[in-house]
């Protein structure tokens, strides 16, 4: 309270103390007069906020995606898919602080970095990143440890496309490679002031993008070329535990809050819109993934709800700060149908082996997402965004989904055939039927 | 003696273990186990992929008792587990050589 006071005193923070007249006046005044005053201090609530927001995604990745997948896999690999998420979002992070940092949000470049924040050389506690509003800054330091998190859990994402049936060796250094050289680049291309997706007008508001479809197809080109898991096809491979599932998919929901919101930077008006589409779509995506598959399949499931509350989740990561909240029902509704006749019937036709339809929820749901916001962004459709042509921007979100398809596609392509014929990418067939967690890892999850 | 091992419905346990006890008989010995016959398994579906699952959860439950009491018992059986349906199960009914109760070191049928 004291230091409240303080600040309103102090000038900066005088829209707010003056009540609701002045407020109305615009925050214009108030940053023409922070320009004119000292450099802009964080404020306790956006910083409080964005820690939340920023444990709410680790939350999302351990135990989020790990029970997720785990429950997925079979018995005999549950182990090795929740340490493949564990390990991966753990080496994401260490090196998202010693240069991936440095490489996605410094120097001039339009598609790489610098080196001059290398281990974050030069922060302070004292640093300040810019948020969206002028004048309005986050401690750097937060805004580091929340573009960590989300760099190590879209990493973790793509392991979905080829579980069960990769060495844990080759699943690691595959990641070491992709999140350097896919990850970092198509991040600061979207995020970054400077980035080429981001000066060209691309909207991506918390990584339709940088996350879902960057892993998305990431995991595709590994279920291809590592290959599909032994007796695809033949032997029933079901899920092993579906309330791990549910478990997993409802953490996941709770912690895409701090994912979405956060990603506005800010504790503002606007986070309650970016909550509300979140919230909204990702249910219109479970009803309507659950109710297709009792029209079409005979029975509604679990596991297609959870997965259907996945793929809303993932197709308003990039619109969420877009649309209104009617384009995010619409939204929710395709997307559940769409991914369910993805991961049903477009996996079959095209016969790859995509575990955990990686591919099939966050790649499909990706480029829905993405696409919507030129679409139901707009004011027409009841859209806040700011762009004036549907089809202009169709455009521009569509070469960004372009580039992160064929730049991820390849980077995740070349780092496999590296491992392939270096270290290999499968362990025996003998260990795989065993199963990795008894071999790779010398542990079991259960007794029998 | 006579061995009585009945496969029967997981969820028809309950049923077959009063109906049983209605007709005097005072240990049985259930296990779980999978298999098929002329069912064939079922389907499952996970994310609109439908697997046929060839092992179905079945129990097997082990009464063992004197010749005389054998034939009501069967009876019982197959009347509580029947649905009418594939899947309802099987009983094997078989000769018992000898029996001892470990505790007191009776045998024959007093130990059965």
């Amino acid at each position: 309270m004291q230091e409240d006071k303080k600040r309103t005193k102090g000038g900066s923070w005088l829209a707010r103390g003056l009540g609701a007249a002045l407020l109305t006046m615009g925050p214009a005044m108030a940053f023409a007069q922070d320009a004119a005053e000292a450099a802009p201090v964080p404020n306790k609530g956006d910083t409080a906020w964005m820690i939340v927001a920023t444990l709410l995604v680790i939350m999302m990745a351990v135990p989020g995606l790990a029970l997720f997948y785990g429950g997925m896999v079979r018995s005999k690999n549950v182990l090795s898919t929740f340490m493949q998420v564990f390990v991966i979002f753990s080496i994401g992070t260490v090196l998202w602080v010693i240069y991936g940092y440095s490489f996605a949000f410094n120097g001039p470049g339009e598609w790489f970095g610098d080196t001059s924040r290398f281990l974050l050389k030069g922060l302070t506690a004292d640093s300040n990143a810019a948020t969206f509003t002028k004048g309005v800054v986050i401690p750097e330091y937060v805004f580091v440890v929340f573009q960590a998190t989300f760099a190590a859990i879209t990493t973790a994402l793509a392991v979905g496309g080829f579980a069960e049936r990769t060495k844990f060796s080759a699943v690691l250094l595959w990641a070491v490679i992709w999140f350097t050289f896919s990850y970092l680049p198509i991040a600061r291309m979207v995020w970054y002031s400077e980035g080429y997706l981001f000066k060209l007008g691309a909207l991506d508001y918390a990584g339709g993008t940088v996350v879902h479809i960057n892993a998305g197809i990431a995991g595709l080109v590994g279920a291809l070329i590592v290959g599909k898991r032994t007796g695809y096809g033949t032997t029933p491979m079901p899920p092993h535990n579906i309330p791990y599932v549910m478990m997993g998919a409802s953490l996941l929901w709770a912690g895409w809050f701090g994912f979405n919101v956060g990603s506005g930077l800010e504790a503002n008006n606007f986070a309650g819109l970016v909550f509300l589409n979140t919230y909204v779509c990702t249910a219109m995506a479970a009803v309507a993934w659950s109710f297709g598959e009792w029209i079409f399949k005979g029975k509604p499931t679990m596991l297609g709800a959870a997965s259907g509350a996945i793929a809303g989740l993932v197709a308003i990561t990039p619109s969420c700060g877009v649309v209104g909240p009617s384009g995010a029902i619409i939204l929710g509704l395709v997307v559940g149908l769409v991914c369910l006749w993805a991961c049903a019937s477009l996996k079959k036709m095209l016969g790859y082996d995509d575990s955990l339809d990686v591919f099939g929820v966050h790649c499909i749901g990706g480029i829905l997402g993405a696409l919507s916001c030129a679409i139901l962004g707009h004011a027409s459709m009841g859209g806040v965004g700011t762009f004036e042509s549907i089809g202009t921007q169709l455009g521009i979100q569509a070469t960004g989904v372009g580039i992160t398809l064929v730049w991820s596609g390849l980077v995740s392509a070349i780092a496999f055939y590296l491992i392939k014929f270096t270290i290999g990418l499968r362990p025996s067939e003998d260990v795989e039927r065993e199963g990795l967690d008894t071999n790779e890892h010398g542990e079991r999850a259960y007794d029998n | 003696m006579k061995m009585i091992t009945a496969i029967i419905r997981p969820w028809k346990l309950d049923d077959l273990q009063m109906a049983v006890a209605r007709l005097g008989v005072q240990g049985i010995t259930v296990t779980e186990v999978t298999g098929y016959g002329r069912q064939r398994g079922h389907s499952e579906h996970y994310r609109g992929s439908e697997y046929q699952v060839e092992f179905v959860p079945k129990l097997r439950v082990e009464i063992v008792l004197d010749d005389n009491s054998s034939e009501a018992v069967v009876e019982a059986i197959s009347n509580v587990c029947r649905t009418g349906k594939t899947g309802d199960g099987k009983i094997f009914l078989a000769p018992v050589g000898e029996a001892v109760r470990i505790r007191t070191r009776e045998s024959g049928a007093a130990a059965a």
